[in-house]
């Protein structure tokens, strides 16, 4: 895995007219996870996609060695196409060879098209997008969400996994997320 | 890269060849409607349809080319697929130029073949059926690009896709001048000034398009 850091220094987000949080600084070498807590609407999600450098902060800067690699409510799979193929798009994009379908508990819904499967089943396919990417960064907003139990292990494994081979994980989550050696950050802390 | 946008317009040509909205198959029918109602409306006077079926073609290859403007764009930037690509370092404006290209296969060739059976509908000689078929090979692209760009603009608006072909068609209207125009004049300058909008139209669109999807973020 190429090496990888992200640090951000006094970031604010705004929303509209309306400042969401102030003065965030982190910082995070190879193998370390963060997870980002606090209430809905406090800005997870926001602050994600600025570490992601999709959106722009209000003040502060970023700084990111390593491909980013990000999950959110959208899995960017095409909805008519059957799984198989919506993945294999990816797999194109990212040069990658598999995407672990077996272990996600995919391997039956290939055939499938994505429109039809569940809030859980598209996010172990996001998931499965994302091991093939390869990235070491990886941003998780609200990655556990309409998982299952063994999902939900899976994911946390998943996550472990990651950091033990040098790999960032970033959490955003109101919900617990199991993870060696996580730090937490409250959101609520710098809210302005 | 390379492979990349290999990647993205095989994907491109799959939806908009084969997507489940008709494909391609719904603008080149449209288009075959368009111009054998134009009989019916105007009366089967022969001269008169030669006369006006180059510009019948025209429009209708116009109105045929919005069809798909509202699944150009929007349903990509919806189901995070711009965001994933900026994350892996593709750009707007590549995947525009790609959807471009896309765009123009899916309807630019398939509308200069259907042009045959419409110039046999309107009875044009094979004159005015050369000038037709050589001004949409240059003026189809500058449509393509005018319609992405268009339906980035308008993407996530309300209405975005009635607004999109109101946007386009005034827009439009120095392709279908010039276009349309070399039928009237014979000429081949009217051709070459379609294929310059074009070229003009297919310069902007990228950045133009880029911009706003980059702006519709948040």
């Amino acid at each position: 895995m190429q090496g990888c850091s992200l640090a951000a220094d006094d970031l604010a987000c705004r929303r509209g007219d309306r400042l969401l949080f102030a003065g965030l600084s982190l910082s995070l070498a190879a193998g370390e996870a963060l997870h980002i807590l606090g209430a809905n609407g406090i800005g997870k999600s926001s602050l994600l996609r600025i570490l992601a450098g999709l959106l722009a902060p209000f003040a502060g800067t970023v700084a990111r060695t390593g491909d980013v690699g990000l999950i959110d409510e959208r899995p960017a799979l095409d909805p008519h196409q059957p799984l198989a193929r919506a993945l294999a798009f990816w797999q194109r994009m990212d040069g990658a060879a598999d995407n672990a379908l077996a272990r996600l508990g995919l391997a039956h819904l290939t055939d499938v098209p994505v429109r039809y499967l569940s809030t859980g089943q598209k996010k172990r396919a996001a998931l499965a997008r994302l091991l093939g990417q390869a990235a070491p960064v990886w941003l998780l907003d609200e990655p556990l969400n309409g998982l299952d139990r063994d999902a939900v292990r899976l994911a946390q494994a998943l996550a472990a996994e990651h950091c033990a081979a040098g790999g960032i994980c970033v959490v955003a989550s109101h919900q617990g997320f199991a993870l060696p050696g996580m730090r937490t950050l409250a959101l609520a802390d710098y809210a302005a | 890269m390379i492979a990349r946008l290999g990647a993205l317009l095989r994907r491109d040509l799959g939806l908009l060849l084969f997507g489940r909205r008709g494909g391609t198959v719904l603008p080149v029918l449209f288009f075959l409607a368009v111009a054998m109602l134009f009989p019916f409306a105007v009366g089967p006077e022969p001269q008169l349809l030669s006369r006006t079926g180059g510009g019948v073609i025209w429009v209708a290859a116009l109105l045929a080319a919005i069809l798909p403007l509202d699944r150009l764009i929007e349903p990509d930037i919806e189901l995070g697929f711009f965001d994933q690509w900026a994350l892996r370092g593709i750009s707007e404006e590549w995947v525009v130029a790609v959807r471009v290209l896309a765009h123009w296969l899916s309807f630019g060739p398939p509308l200069m073949l259907a042009s045959l059976i419409a110039a046999a509908l309107l009875g044009l000689d094979g004159v005015s059926l050369r000038t037709v078929e050589l001004g949409l090979l240059a003026g189809t692209p500058g449509l393509a690009a005018l319609g992405v760009t268009v339906a980035a603009l308008t993407a996530g608006l309300r209405g975005g896709t009635a607004l999109a072909g109101l946007l386009v068609i005034p827009l439009a209207v120095p392709l279908l001048i010039f276009g349309a125009g070399s039928l009237a004049t014979g000429g081949d300058s009217g051709i070459a000034l379609t294929g310059a909008v074009s070229l003009v139209l297919l310069a902007i669109a990228p950045f133009a398009a880029g911009a706003a999807i980059r702006g519709a973020r948040g």
